[in-house]
């Protein structure tokens, strides 16, 4: 588009042209000169003590290049993979953090651990190599569930964490809380899980390490979503690489959603073993593989209480939670569970006293971390679902509850007591809107209908406020974060005009190459195409923080945002000069500078060709060129919400639940292209519907098999489960971003798990159903509508 | 083996291990990396082409069995690579893709059902799609995308 595309516009998407036209370009689509290829050899045992490793055999089949287990790599001085947050016990003590080799070196830790890795010729000669090699494991009693981590007398992961406790985490007024159950008139309580998840982004993981003998440069091309992270972890604290020496690519990504925002052991494997065969080393996970290697999400077991006064009002919440950390520590695993779960429980209620203990465990399966949604989504399913506990209990309509104990739009900005400040909202008004689109007032009639057709039917609500775009780096560093939070980005205007803006966030699906162009379109009045948006190089782009936590528009944005405001300046600058004018005088919109008042006035295109050929140029005072950057901290986290309802029906003779209608109201703040936000949100009500309905990674508890390890065991949702979803945003602006923007990427994932559970339990109350744990299966259906109706007909 | 079949209109020879997938065939060799692969078990449909205008899993099936076929990957959608086919341009206008790596194949997979359904219903694309995952969009916006896409690729032959 030769035109300026600005702020609200939807204008399709600059980087779709070469997706449709099958020209991404993926890791798994790179091809290096020389390249050879690897494959990991990973333990079959959820625990065993690893003997002697055999690789003789596999070293000397043909095109073998080399076999490498962890004793090399530990024999190299290479360190331990690190982690990103460092949390603190109710004890005072720091949480254990042992450590985590890239690959395994004296006991295997969960199916799946990587003990071995081949690199050959071909991809088929390191697979088989990978077969060959002999590993002597002697096998340990295995632990997969959070409560038998913690009896005494289990299995330890970690010989010296004892009960398997990595930290015992609270936040908090235990004694408030304690006064407010003391007065209530009605306690709701709700023993709860929170199924474990599996990621799976359609692209499987990858990469290729390479070495330059030459310059002693490495470079990494990973599907990452924060190249620049994995390069100071990797750099800094696996491979002793200088940062200067290390280059990380993160090409096209096809999907992350948390998955591919951790430093993972294969990175820093094929990055070391290209060094030290000096050729190419390429690796690309199988999805098998992925499911028993990728980061898993949530799981949580928890028991909450909800106190209320005689008119339904909030008194005082308290939550017991069980968080699962797996085998070893990942790169956010423990801060997930504690500083992006507990402080979101206030929700949108005026819950005067909350406290929550987390006791984060280690268990014999895949390290969890950060999934969509990350902390936020489990917080919110203790509340909805506590809600509409009380809600039933007490005989109070379930909107109407809601209502009840809303924060109030005019009390924001409001603090809540578990740490968090929301800066702006108004929840009442997302829901009654959802009210009124779900069209709540037919919902008897259509009930009726179903119950005709033999049919149940239910409708669920669930409301959500969220923190998002992480993050104010000064309060993470206050809550363990060991790093900064900010974004980066440089605004880099050619002698023509065009202009390329290098950026430290991420795209992997979420549409930046366009919503960031419109930014620098609104705001230099250059034409759309004239802006492209480059990002993922650390040999490119400056710094960045990368993409996740919904944080890319909300920081990345803002610092975009501020880069051009500099380049807008230095462009007044040098068009006062040319206009022999005063600065002041000189007012810079539309993509030309004029002199107020006046028809004179120098084009954008013009200025840039004055800063770069400075002939008639302010040489005494400016410099030439025209390029700023910026860096934006954030002053708080954001704070989107919304209210959704779900409505389901279930068929008695399967148990299958079909999710009849969604419709969601979500407060997002400013929105640029209402096009990729709505595209946002029907994704991640998608995830969330999943969660709710169908995923569930499943350990078998005596062998630590993991049990849904394929799409065939591992339901992920399909085109033909699902409606036609109704969404709009109802928003409220940001207090604090420079574009009143709030972040939308994981909302739809956070609010829908509690309203399709909702309506589920809804749906079923006729027989007597008080909760559903999630994924609501036809089978857990249908055992629980048979087990009803015998506890009905006995009575 | 020794093979030859119509790639995106060309006529291709090559010689392959008789265990090579026509999906390694196409990516590992002849460096058409659009078809992409999502799964080891035939279930996400990120390596659908056409294999004489049918929808195939190119993951499912031997590159010698392609011996004698046409065979369409994403590439040769678009005939010059610039203007785009109608599915093409109908999932770029619907918004139905965001990270890009489900929708080669499912476009190859819409093209094949679209070229019997000029007019078809939600719950028939629904349905048609259920062999191809995407994980970013939720599906909304594909099953829009499809809708459209039939209807530009019939536009203007109705009798
Ligand atoms: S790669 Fe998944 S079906 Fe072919
Ligand atoms: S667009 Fe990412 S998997 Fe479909």
């Amino acid at each position: 588009m030769a035109e300026v595309v600005g702020i609200g516009a939807a204008p399709r998407r600059k980087e779709d042209f070469r997706f449709v036209t099958g020209r991404g370009n993926y890791v798994a689509d790179i091809v290096r000169p020389g390249m050879a290829f690897g494959a990991f050899l990973r333990s079959v045992h959820a625990h065993a003590e690893i003997g002697a490793v055999d690789t003789a055999a596999a070293a000397a089949m043909p095109g073998v290049r080399a076999v490498f287990t962890g004793a090399d790599m530990a024999a190299d001085g290479v360190g331990g993979l690190p982690v990103g947050w460092g949390i603190v016990g109710r004890d005072g003590l720091p949480m254990k953090e042992p450590p985590h080799p890239a690959l395994a070196v004296g006991k295997v830790r969960y199916v799946g651990d990587a003990v071995a890795f081949v690199v050959a010729d071909t991809l088929e000669a390191a697979r088989a190599a990978a077969e060959a090699i002999v590993v002597d494991y002697r096998p340990l009693p295995a632990v997969v569930d959070m409560a038998a981590a913690l009896t005494p007398g289990s299995p330890l992961v970690f010989d010296d964490v004892p009960g398997n406790l990595c930290c015992d985490w609270e936040l908090g007024d235990a004694i408030a809380v304690d006064k407010a159950f003391a007065k209530a008139a009605h306690v709701a309580r709700l023993k709860l899980v929170n199924n474990r998840l599996i990621g799976n982004p359609m692209e499987p993981r990858a990469a290729i390490g390479e070495y330059n003998a030459g310059t002693g440069q490495y470079t990494l091309w990973t599907t990452s979503q924060f190249p620049h992270v994995v390069r100071l972890l990797m750099g800094e604290f696996v491979l002793h690489i200088p940062q200067h020496r290390l280059r990380v690519v993160a090409p096209d990504v096809g999907g992350g959603f948390g998955v591919k925002q951790f430093h993972y052991a294969e990175e820093a494997v094929v990055t070391w073993a290209a060094g030290k065969l000096a050729c190419p080393v390429k690796w690309v996970c199988e999805r098998s593989e992925g499911f028993i290697s990728d980061a898993h999400g949530r799981d949580h077991v928890t028991e909450a209480a909800l106190a209320l006064d005689a008119e339904g009002r909030f008194l005082g919440m308290k939550v017991e939670t069980l968080a699962n950390m797996g085998g070893y520590l990942s790169t956010f695993g423990p801060n997930i569970p504690t500083n992006l779960y507990a402080p979101l429980l206030s929700g949108v209620y005026t819950t005067p006293a909350i406290h929550c203990s987390v006791k984060v465990v280690f268990t014999n399966t895949v390290p969890v971390d950060a999934y969509r949604g990350a902390g936020r989504p489990e917080a919110t399913f203790v509340v909805e679902r506590l809600v509409d506990v009380a809600a039933i209990e007490m005989g109070i309509d379930k909107a109407e509850i809601r209502r009840r104990n809303m924060i109030p739009a005019e009390a924001y900005p409001y603090q809540t007591p578990v740490l968090v400040e929301y800066d702006s909202g108004n929840p009442r008004a997302c829901l009654d809107r959802v009210v009124e689109l779900a069209d709540v007032a037919g919902f008897p009639a259509r009930r009726e209908a179903s119950a005709k057709a033999g049919k149940y039917r239910g409708l669920g609500f669930s409301t959500y406020v969220e923190a998002c775009g992480l993050a104010p780096s000064r309060l993470a560093g206050q809550l363990g974060a060991r790093g900064g939070l900010y974004e980066s980005a440089t605004v880099r205007v050619h002698p023509t005009g065009q202009v390329t803006v290098l950026i430290g966030t991420h795209n992997h699906g979420q549409g930046h190459e366009t919503t960031f162009a419109q930014i620098v379109s609104d705001k230099l009045g250059v034409p759309f195409d004239q802006v492209d948006i480059v990002f993922g190089d650390t040999d490119k782009v400056q710094f960045g923080m990368g993409t996740y936590g919904s944080r890319s528009l909300v920081v990345g944005g803002a610092a975009l945002s501020k880069a051009s405001d500099k380049v807008i300046l230095k462009a007044r600058k040098i068009a006062a000069h040319l206009l022999e004018a005063a600065e002041q005088d000189v007012v810079f919109e539309n993509g030309k500078a004029s002199v107020a008042g006046t028809d004179r006035a120098k084009t954008f295109a013009e200025i840039a060709g004055a800063a770069y050929v400075p002939h008639n140029y302010p040489l005494e005072t400016l410099e030439p060129g025209l390029e700023e950057q910026a860096y934006y901290d954030p002053v708080n986290f954001t704070y989107p919400g919304g209210a959704h309802v779900a409505e389901v029906e279930i068929d008695p003779e399967t148990g299958v639940v079909t999710l009849a209608a969604y419709t969601a109201v979500d407060d997002v703040g400013t929105v640029i292209n209402p096009m990729i936000v709505e595209g946002q949100i029907h994704g991640g009500i998608i995830q969330g519907v999943g969660q709710a309905l169908f995923e569930h990674g499943v350990y078998d508890p005596d062998s630590g098999q993991l049990l849904s390890g394929s799409f065939m065991d591992y339901c992920m949702p399909r085109a033909d489960d699902l409606p036609k979803m109704t969404t709009t945003t109802q928003s409220t602006q940001c207090a604090h971003t420079p574009m009143g923007v709030k972040g939308c990427g994981e909302c739809g994932t956070i609010g829908s798990p509690a309203a399709v559970i909702n309506a589920v339990v809804d749906a079923l109350a006729p027989l007597g159903v008080k909760h559903v744990d999630m994924p609501a299966s036809p089978g857990r259906i249908w055992h629980l509508m048979r087990n009803a109706g015998l506890a009905q007909a006995a009575e | 083996m020794d093979i030859s079949f119509t790639l995106n209109g060309r006529e291709t020879a090559v010689d392959v291990p008789p265990a090579t997938l026509l999906v390694e065939l196409l990516r590992e060799r002849l460096g058409l990396t659009g078809t992409h692969v999502g799964c080891d078990t035939s279930q996400c449909g990120a390596c659908v082409v056409h294999v004489d205008g049918r929808s195939v899993k190119s993951c499912t099936m031997l590159a010698v069995s392609a011996d004698g076929c046409a065979v369409t990957t994403v590439e040769g959608l678009s005939p010059d690579g610039r203007t785009l086919h109608p599915m093409q341009q109908a999932f770029r206008d619907c918004h139905g893709l965001q990270c890009g790596f489900c929708t080669p194949g499912m476009m190859m997979s819409a093209t094949d059902f679209a070229a019997s359904h000029p007019a078809p219903t939600e719950a028939e694309v629904r349905h048609w799609l259920e062999g191809n995952i995407c994980r970013c969009t939720g599906y909304q916006n594909i099953v829009k995308s499809v809708i459209a896409g039939a209807a530009a690729m019939h536009q203007g032959t109705e009798a």
